[in-house]
This record gives structure tokens, C-alpha cells and sequence, in this order.
């Protein structure tokens, strides 16, 4: 399947959930938030929450930053 | 400090009235130390896009814990509404805040905030359950209409993000002040350590400044100047000044002169 992450096509062998897609591109899921097809995907529901082909997605954490 | 003079905002008391940025330092190090040197203890932080081919290096919450800081998250960088109100609800979704600091500028040369929209973020942030602090415009009008939809703190510009000019118009400061119940904090346009003591000495609830601090050549040294410069304010504004006068007034009683 593809999937747009934060703006970049990438390609997966098989769908998956969102927890396992964060493990697979080596992202600590505690540390940040996903939007899926613009909606907010709840942390609580990572494990469950498949992936699918055609998904856009963002992966956005905290830094540093001002006013 | 004396303990009974505490900011609450959103239902949180604290007993720092600054507010630090956690952005242009040379490294996280020097972000944590500076941090800590200010006495803050609500920092802003910005949301952005994990960088996936890299995403194991250091990242903010390693140095800047959380746990002893309240994150304040804020839109930076947004130019629209809606930018705006998705950022935030990732934010939230980050970590479990709905204390949040609205920004929704104008263009770039100015990062002037374009109240319209802003105004746009704020009903539909407040409808979704947040508290909304909205940086905006230092026009009294704007920040009432602000405070009546119900956000929790009106933060106008001094001058512009970045450009340390101080603080602009006071009197609107001042008119704001006295115009809104909810907190005031002058938000950006911060240079030195007396345009911290300005705002505070106009009766503001806080500041917050992250250049001043970050663009200093020691940044360390000037946070601990900016806690100080807030505290001094603020204790002269308690302290009610003295009136203004146009002809001296002798410290020195003149019975008794030789």
C-alpha cells in the first residue's frame, strides 16, 4: 500500500495499524500525535486504528518555539 | 515574591508571571538552562512534522520536561483559521493540554496577527473545549470581543515578533488592561530586561518573550535579568508609584536649614 506521511509517499508491504506503522519507521508513538485523512487519531486507539492505501498522514511532536 | 500574589489562568495558579519561548536556542542544553534561569514555568512550544528520516534524534521533552513545566502549545506559524484549530487539536492529542496559545499571523514580513481570522480560531477552539490564551492586536475593542467569547487571556503584541522595539503603545496596553477581566500578558516585542518592567509596571498579568532571551549573547544571564525585570515590575505596580511632577519636591525637610 502507499501512504503519504507528512507529505512523503512512502510504500508498505501490507496495511497495518497505526502503532505498528509509527514501530516500522522507528517513532516512538508515546511522542507524538497522528492526523489520519485529517482526522485526530486518539493515542488510546494506535493499536487499532488501521492504515490503509491512499491514507495521508501526519506525524507532528513538539519543539522548540516561540511567540 | 511575596506568596500571595499568584497568576492564575485557566483554572491553574503559578507563581512566575514570565513565560519563555523554547524556540532559537543554540541547543536544547542551552534551551533547559536558560529556561531554568527564568524561573518560567510555562513554556511555549510549537508543533511540527516528526522528521522521518531521522526521527530518533534528541527531541524537546528530553530536556524540557513536561512533567516540571507547563507546555503551552501555540500556533506559530499558521497564517489561517482552520491551520490553526488542527494544530491545536494534534497539540492536545500530543499531550493531553487544553490550555493553548492562539496565533494567527498576517504575512511574514510583519507575523502581524490577522484578527478576522483569529477571531474565526477562537469560537471554534472554544467550542472544542479549550482554553484559548490569543495573542492578537493591542486594540482594546479586539480584546474585549476576545475575553467576551471566552478566552482566558488576552495577550497583545508590545511590537512585532522578533524585533525586541519594546513596548509600542502603552497607553493601549494600559487601556487593555483596565478594558478586560481575564489575565494580560504582553506577548513579543520584548528587547531588554526595563521593556519587561514596562509592561508589568502598566499592571499586566505576565509576559512572554522567548528573542530577548534566546538572541542575547548570554542568554542564561539575561533569563535570570527578565525574571528579575518582571518581578521588580510587577512589585512597583503593586507598590503604586509616585505622581508625576513638573518642579522638584525636596527629599530634605527645609526647617532647620543653616
Amino acid at each position: 500500500m502507499k501512504v503519504m506521511i507528512n507529505g512523503e509517499e512512502k510504500t508498505f508491504a501490507e496495511s497495518m495499524s497505526v502503532e505498528a506503522l509509527l514501530t516500522d519507521l522507528g517513532i516512538d508513538p508515546r511522542k507524538v500525535a497522528v492526523e489520519r485523512n485529517l482526522e485526530i487519531v486518539p493515542k488510546s486507539t494506535y493499536a487499532d486504528v488501521a492504515v490503509g492505501d491512499g491514507d495521508r498522514l501526519e506525524v507532528v511532536h513538539f519543539i522548540g518555539g516561540g511567540c | 515574591m511575596a506568596n500571595d500574589d499568584f497568576f492564575e489562568v485557566g483554572g491553574r495558579k503559578f507563581s512566575s508571571r514570565l513565560l519563555v519561548g523554547t524556540g532559537k536556542y543554540k541547543d536544547f542544553e542551552e534551551t533547559a538552562k536558560a529556561i531554568e534561569a527564568s524561573g518560567a514555568e510555562i513554556v511555549t512550544v510549537a508543533v511540527r512534522r516528526v522528521n522521518l528520516s531521522d526521527p530518533s534524534q534528541p527531541m524537546l521533552v528530553d530536556y524540557v520536561s513536561p512533567k516540571k513545566y507547563t507546555y503551552l502549545p501555540n500556533t506559530a506559524g499558521c497564517f489561517t483559521a482552520d491551520d490553526a484549530v488542527r494544530t491545536l487539536r494534534l497539540a492536545r492529542e500530543a499531550g493531553g493540554w487544553d490550555l493553548v496559545k492562539l496565533e494567527v499571523l498576517g504575512d511574514q514580513k510583519t507575523l502581524y496577527p490577522n484578527m478576522p481570522e483569529t477571531l474565526a480560531a477562537a469560537e471554534a477552539l472554544i467550542k472544542d473545549g479549550f482554553k484559548v490564551m490569543v495573542y492578537c492586536s493591542d486594540d482594546p475593542i479586539q480584546a474585549k470581543k476576545l475575553e467576551d467569547m471566552g478566552c482566558v487571556a488576552i495577550m497583545p503584541l508590545g511590537s512585532l515578533i522578533g524585533s525586541g522595539l519594546g513596548i509600542m503603545n502603552p497607553i493601549n496596553i494600559r487601556l487593555i488592561k483596565e478594558s478586560v477581566s481575564v489575565p494580560v500578558l504582553v506577548d513579543a516585542g520584548v528587547g531588554t530586561a526595563s521593556d519587561a518592567a514596562e509592561a508589568m509596571e502598566l499592571g499586566c498579568d505576565g509576559v512572554l518573550m522567548n528573542t530577548a532571551i534566546a538572541a542575547a549573547k548570554d542568554p542564561i544571564r539575561m533569563a535570570l535579568a527578565m525574571k528579575l525585570a518582571v518581578e521588580a515590575g510587577r512589585l512597583a505596580y503593586l507598590s503604586g508609584r509616585m505622581p508625576k511632577k513638573m518642579y522638584a519636591d525636596p527629599s530634605s525637610p527645609l526647617a532647620g536649614l543653616i
